[in-house]
């Protein structure tokens, strides 16, 4: 089922556009990469490829139907700031539900403790924390990805082990990924090609 | 003298667990780190392995429930909770890694505009911003109204214009598109060369390459090695420490290969050296006792093999 984004409009309020007229698809198993610079609008077309926004022009559609609005999202982001991303008041054990069922195997491959599910997201380093939210994002009903800036408040090592988990998963699945990085040499190694906004 | 001279430094967390179990959770144990003036120190390692518990200590911010050992000198003089008080903001100053350090009711040029210690206020926000390459309609607007990248230049921004002695820069640069990465990096050496001290946390090694004198390498709450930034070059070879080399080798530029495993539990250190789980190198010796951190060519390693 691939992805479609078809002249996609967006602006806050009555902000100038940020952008008109974006077109772009997604194959299932695809890593794309999108880059450009800092308040173009990358995180805005991330949100609205993952229904957190609707589009002011143009629609977003998932094997040629609209994404659902009720239910799980089949396309599912990882935010850039995790401490903005998760409840405060929970403890991460709720957090992870929100996803589904966590699989113990890929919390083990993120390199989540099982201790540390009994923590409230301050108790935990910048880095913990988001591993959740990439644990949260892999739902077994994702069928895209979206990664913004997913990594970079990570180590090299943990950043590398999260990535290889991610692409190991994305390729048993057939799943899709937008990476948004500025890191040229991450978009390198990970990305089948790479977009500018 | 160094201007900011941390001495085994230990973090620990009493947490109680179930029923009237207590338990301590060590984020940090026999940490020492010295900060001279105009240098820029840069702080690498694990996630998790107590580098804004650092920072936080330094700005005598950390929670209630945190117990700490050790001491922190700033110019030689032992820092108090009442000192550090009057330093924060003055004297030592913090770029936060969290963008929920902006206050979310406050127009972000005023918060900026508050930070100022010299000069007029709305005049030296201006001209933060413009190096930042912020608009000026970005004064105006409330938090949730950035885009990441803006709002670690705001951040970037507060403690630029606090006229500070020490900056504590804890990722500083996560998003920066690479003009606005250059521009902070820029900014950060220049006042290194101004007779400030940056400690500059970051897990952009490769940026931190391009500015730091000296790099300390972080793992499990503790220093593995302290290294002159010209040693992480190649493949490593020149690095002391078995976490450091790994760490390099990880790098998508480098290898993007990881060693497994993780950093061990806070709540359950091991005896021996902190790496020993995850080293390539460990023999039986490795797992009686910590060691210590030792002088080895030019730098610091606490580990009994480096060489
Ligand atoms: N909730 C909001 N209300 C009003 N304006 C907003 C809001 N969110 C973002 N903006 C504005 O929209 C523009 C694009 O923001 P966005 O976060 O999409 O950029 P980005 O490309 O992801 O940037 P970065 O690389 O810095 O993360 C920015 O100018 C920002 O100020
Ligand atoms: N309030 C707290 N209670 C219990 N443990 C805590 C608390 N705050 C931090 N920790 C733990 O202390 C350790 C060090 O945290 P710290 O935030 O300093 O890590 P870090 O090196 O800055 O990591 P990152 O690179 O991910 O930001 C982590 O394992 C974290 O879970
Ligand atoms: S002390 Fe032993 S286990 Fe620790 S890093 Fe050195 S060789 Fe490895
Ligand atoms: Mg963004
Ligand atoms: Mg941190």
């Amino acid at each position: 089922m691939q992805l479609d984004a078809k002249n996609i409009g967006f602006r806050y309020g009555k902000s100038p556009w940020l952008f008109k007229g974006i077109n772009f698809s997604m194959q299932p198993g695809e890593v794309v990469g999108l880059k450009g610079p800092s308040g173009t609008g990358k995180t805005t077309l991330c949100r609205i490829l993952a229904g957190y926004e609707k589009p002011l022009e143009g629609k977003v559609t998932l094997g040629g139907k609209a994404l659902p609005e009720i239910g799980y999202h089949p396309v599912q982001m990882v935010f850039q700031h995790p401490e903005k991303a998760v409840n405060p008041r929970w403890k991460m054990g709720k957090t992870l539900k929100e996803g589904g069922r966590p699989d113990d195997d890929l919390l083990a491959r993120l390199g989540i403790q099982q201790e540390w599910l009994e923590r409230l997201p301050n108790e935990l380093s910048g880095g913990e924390l988001q591993r959740f939210c990439v644990a949260r994002a892999l739902g077994p009903g994702t069928r895209f990805l979206i990664a913004d800036e997913m990594t970079t408040m990570l180590d090299a090592i943990t950043q590398a082990q999260i990535w290889h988990a991610v692409l190991h998963l994305a390729e048993k699945r057939k799943m899709g990924i937008l990476v948004v990085s500025h890191d040229a040499k991450l978009m390198n190694r990970l990305c089948d090609r790479v977009i500018e906004l | 003298m160094p201007i900011l001279e941390v001495e085994n430094l230990s973090v620990t967390f009493r947490q109680y667990a179930s029923g009237l179990k207590e338990r301590n959770i060590r984020a940090i144990s026999n940490l020492s780190v010295t900060l001279e003036q105009g240098e820029v120190l840069a702080v690498v390692g694990a996630s998790g392995s107590g580098k804004s518990l650092l920072a936080h200590a330094i700005l005598g911010i950390l929670p209630a429930n945190a117990e700490t050992a050790g001491s922190i000198k700033y110019c030689g003089e032992t820092l108090t909770a009442k000192r550090t008080q009057s330093l924060r903001g003055r004297e030592i100053a913090l770029v936060p890694q969290s963008v929920g350090y902006l206050d979310p009711l406050m127009r972000v040029g005023n918060q900026v505009r508050t930070a100022v210690r010299n000069g007029k206020p709305a005049e030296e926000q201006r001209k933060v911003f413009k190096r930042y390459k912020l608009k000026s309609v970005v004064e105006k607007l409330f938090p949730f109204e950035l885009s990441g990248g803006m709002a670690r230049r705001v951040l970037l921004s507060t403690a630029m214009v606090s006229g500070a002695k020490v900056i504590i820069a804890d990722e500083p640069t996560p998003g920066l598109d690479p003009e606005a990465l250059n521009e902070a990096l820029l900014n950060l050496r220049e006042l290194g060369d101004q007779g400030c001290a940056v400690m500059l946390i970051t897990h952009d090694i490769d940026s931190a390459l391009r500015i730091a004198d000296k790099i300390a390498v972080f793992y499990a709450g503790t220093t593995v090695e302290i290294a002159p930034a010209k040693d992480f070059t190649g493949d490593g070879e020149h690095l002391r420490h078995p976490y450091s080399k790994a760490l390099w080798g990880a790098l998508p530029q480098n290898g993007f290969t990881p060693i497994p495993g993780s950093q061990p539990h806070s709540a359950a250190l091991p005896p021996g050296c902190l790496f020993a789980s995850r080293c390539e190198k460990a023999t039986k010796e490795c797992h009686q006792a910590q060691p210590d951190l030792r002088e080895l060519r030019n730098g610091k390693v606490r580990c009994i093999h480096a060489t």
